[in-house]
C-alpha cells in the first residue's frame, strides 16, 4: 500500500473525522447511541453502505451527467439500504425494531452523499471504496466511543450485561438516568471535539 | 375530531419536536443556524416542503405500497413495503425540484430567498425522517397533513430558536477546542434539556 493509499484510509480516523471536522452524519451519531447493540449495527451497516456506494459512483462517475448526479447517487444509495434493511429484518429484528427509522434514515445520512459527492465523483473505484472504509471507521470510532459512555454511566452496562452493580440490584452504583436521555449525546460529542481539537490545534475554528 | 388533530399539532412541535428530541436534520440544523435570518427561511422551507411531502408520500404508501394495497388492480396478495425507503426519497426528489421551478416561474422573490436551501433539504434527515416516522404509527391521510405541518414548524422553531443563541454567543469568550461547532453542540444540548420539560405531557 503506498503513502497516499494509505493516507486516504487512516486520515479521517482522527485528523479529518468525519463528524468532529466535517460535521457529516450527525443525527444517527446521536440517535442511537445510547446503547451498545444498535450503535455497533449502525455503525457496521454505515461502513458497508458507504464503502459499497462510494466504489459504485466511483465506477460509474465518466458516465454520470452532472445535472442529475444527486438523483443517481440517491438511487444507488437507497438501494444498498434497502438490501441492508431486509438482512438486518431477517436476522437481527429485536435491534432492527429498536432503531426503529434510523436505519432508513442512512440513506440521508450526510455522511454517504457528502463522501459520494466530494470523493467518489472525482476518484478511481479502489481508492473510493478505501475512502469509504476510512471515514465510516472514523464515524464509528465517534458512535461508539459516545456509545461506551452513554451505556456504561446511564445503565451500568455493556451490551446488556452488567458492569457496575446498579444500587437497585444491591451494588453500589446509582445508575445517572440523563445519560440515557437524548441531550447528553450533545455534551459527550461537545467533549470528544473538544479533545481533537486541542490535540490538533489547527482544526479550531476561526471566529466567523 | 378537532381536538386530536390540535393534539397531534402540539405534540409534532413540542413533545416529539424534530430536531431537539428525534435529532433529525442535524447536519443543517448545526451548519446554518449562524444567522436568524437565513435560519427562519430555511425553516419555512423545511415547513413547506414537510408539509406537502408527508401527506404526498402518505397516499403512495396506503395506495400502492402497503400489504393489500394493490387489490383495485386485481393483486390482493402484493406486498410492496420493501420498495418504501427508495420511493419515499424519489418522491421528496422530485417535489423538491418541481417546488424549486415553480418558485422560480411564479414567486421569483420567495426563490431567491430560499433558493441555495431548497437542493439541500432533499438530504435532510427530517423530511425522510417525517415520512418514515408518519408510515411508522400508520397515520391517516388527515393525521399526516398535520403532521407534516407540526414536525416542520417545530424543526423550524428550534433552528431559530438556536440561531437566536448563536448570535448572543459572539461575544463570548469560548474556549479554544470549543469554538465554533464544540459550542454549539452544547448549546443545542442544554435547548434538548430545557425541551425535554414538555416530554412529560400527555395529551
Amino acid at each position: 500500500m503506498d503513502k497516499h493509499t494509505k493516507e486516504v484510509l487512516v486520515q479521517p480516523i482522527f485528523r479529518n473525522n468525519p463528524i468532529a471536522l466535517q460535521v457529516l452524519g450527525i443525527c444517527s451519531a446521536l440517535a442511537v447511541t445510547s446503547k451498545m447493540a444498535p450503535t455497533l449495527v449502525m455503525c457496521i451497516s454505515v461502513i458497508i453502505t458507504v464503502a459499497l456506494s462510494n466504489a459504485s459512483v466511483a465506477a460509474i462517475r465518466a458516465h454520470i451527467p452532472s445535472s442529475i448526479r444527486i438523483i443517481v447517487q440517491m438511487t444507488v444509495i437507497a438501494s444498498l439500504v434497502i438490501v441492508i434493511e431486509q438482512v438486518l429484518k431477517a436476522f437481527v429484528y429485536d435491534i432492527y425494531k429498536s432503531m426503529s427509522v434510523f436505519v432508513g434514515l442512512i440513506i440521508t445520512n450526510c455522511i454517504v452523499m457528502g463522501r459520494a459527492e466530494a470523493f467518489a465523483m472525482k476518484n478511481p473505484v479502489g481508492l473510493s471504496f478505501l475512502d469509504g472504509i476510512g471515514n465510516t471507521l472514523g464515524y464509528s470510532a465517534v458512535l461508539i466511543s459516545v456509545a461506551v459512555v452513554r451505556e456504561l454511566t446511564g445503565s451500568g452496562k455493556l451490551f446488556g450485561y452488567s458492569i457496575l452493580q446498579p444500587a437497585t440490584e444491591g451494588g453500589w452504583y446509582v445508575p445517572n438516568g440523563l445519560m440515557l436521555m437524548p441531550p447528553s449525546a450533545f455534551f459527550l460529542i461537545a467533549i470528544f471535539i473538544w479533545i481533537v481539537r486541542t490535540v490538533y490545534p489547527n482544526q479550531v475554528e476561526k471566529e466567523g | 375530531m378537532l381536538e386530536h388533530y390540535l393534539g397531534l399539532f402540539v405534540k409534532s412541535v413540542f413533545i416529539e419536536n424534530m430536531a431537539l428530541s428525534f435529532f433529525l436534520g442535524m447536519c443543517t440544523f448545526l451548519a446554518v443556524s449562524k444567522k436568524v435570518e437565513t435560519a427562519l427561511s430555511l425553516g419555512i422551507a423545511v415547513t413547506f416542503v414537510q408539509a406537502i411531502t408527508v401527506p404526498a408520500n402518505n397516499l403512495v404508501f396506503n395506495h400502492l405500497l402497503k400489504p393489500g394495497a394493490l387489490a383495485w388492480m386485481g393483486l390482493e396478495k402484493s406486498d410492496l413495503t420493501f420498495l418504501g425507503l427508495i420511493t419515499y426519497i424519489g418522491i421528496v426528489a422530485a417535489i423538491v425540484q418541481i417546488l424549486e421551478m415553480g418558485l422560480d416561474r411564479y414567486v421569483p422573490t420567495l426563490y431567491n430567498a430560499l433558493g441555495i436551501f431548497l437542493p439541500l433539504i432533499t438530504v435532510n434527515c427530517a423530511i425522510l425522517g417525517g415520512t418514515l416516522l408518519m408510515v411508522e404509527r400508520d397515520y391517516s391521510f388527515g393525521e399526516s397533513v398535520v403532521y407534516g405541518v407540526g414536525s416542520g414548524a417545530g424543526w423550524a422553531l428550534a433552528i431559530v430558536a438556536l440561531a437566536g443563541v448563536r448570535e448572543k454567543l459572539k461575544y463570548s469568550d469560548v474556549p479554544d477546542g470549543l469554538k465554533g461547532l464544540g459550542i454549539t453542540f452544547i448549546t443545542a444540548g442544554l435547548m434538548a434539556l430545557a425541551f425535554m420539560l414538555f416530554g412529560g405531557i400527555s395529551l
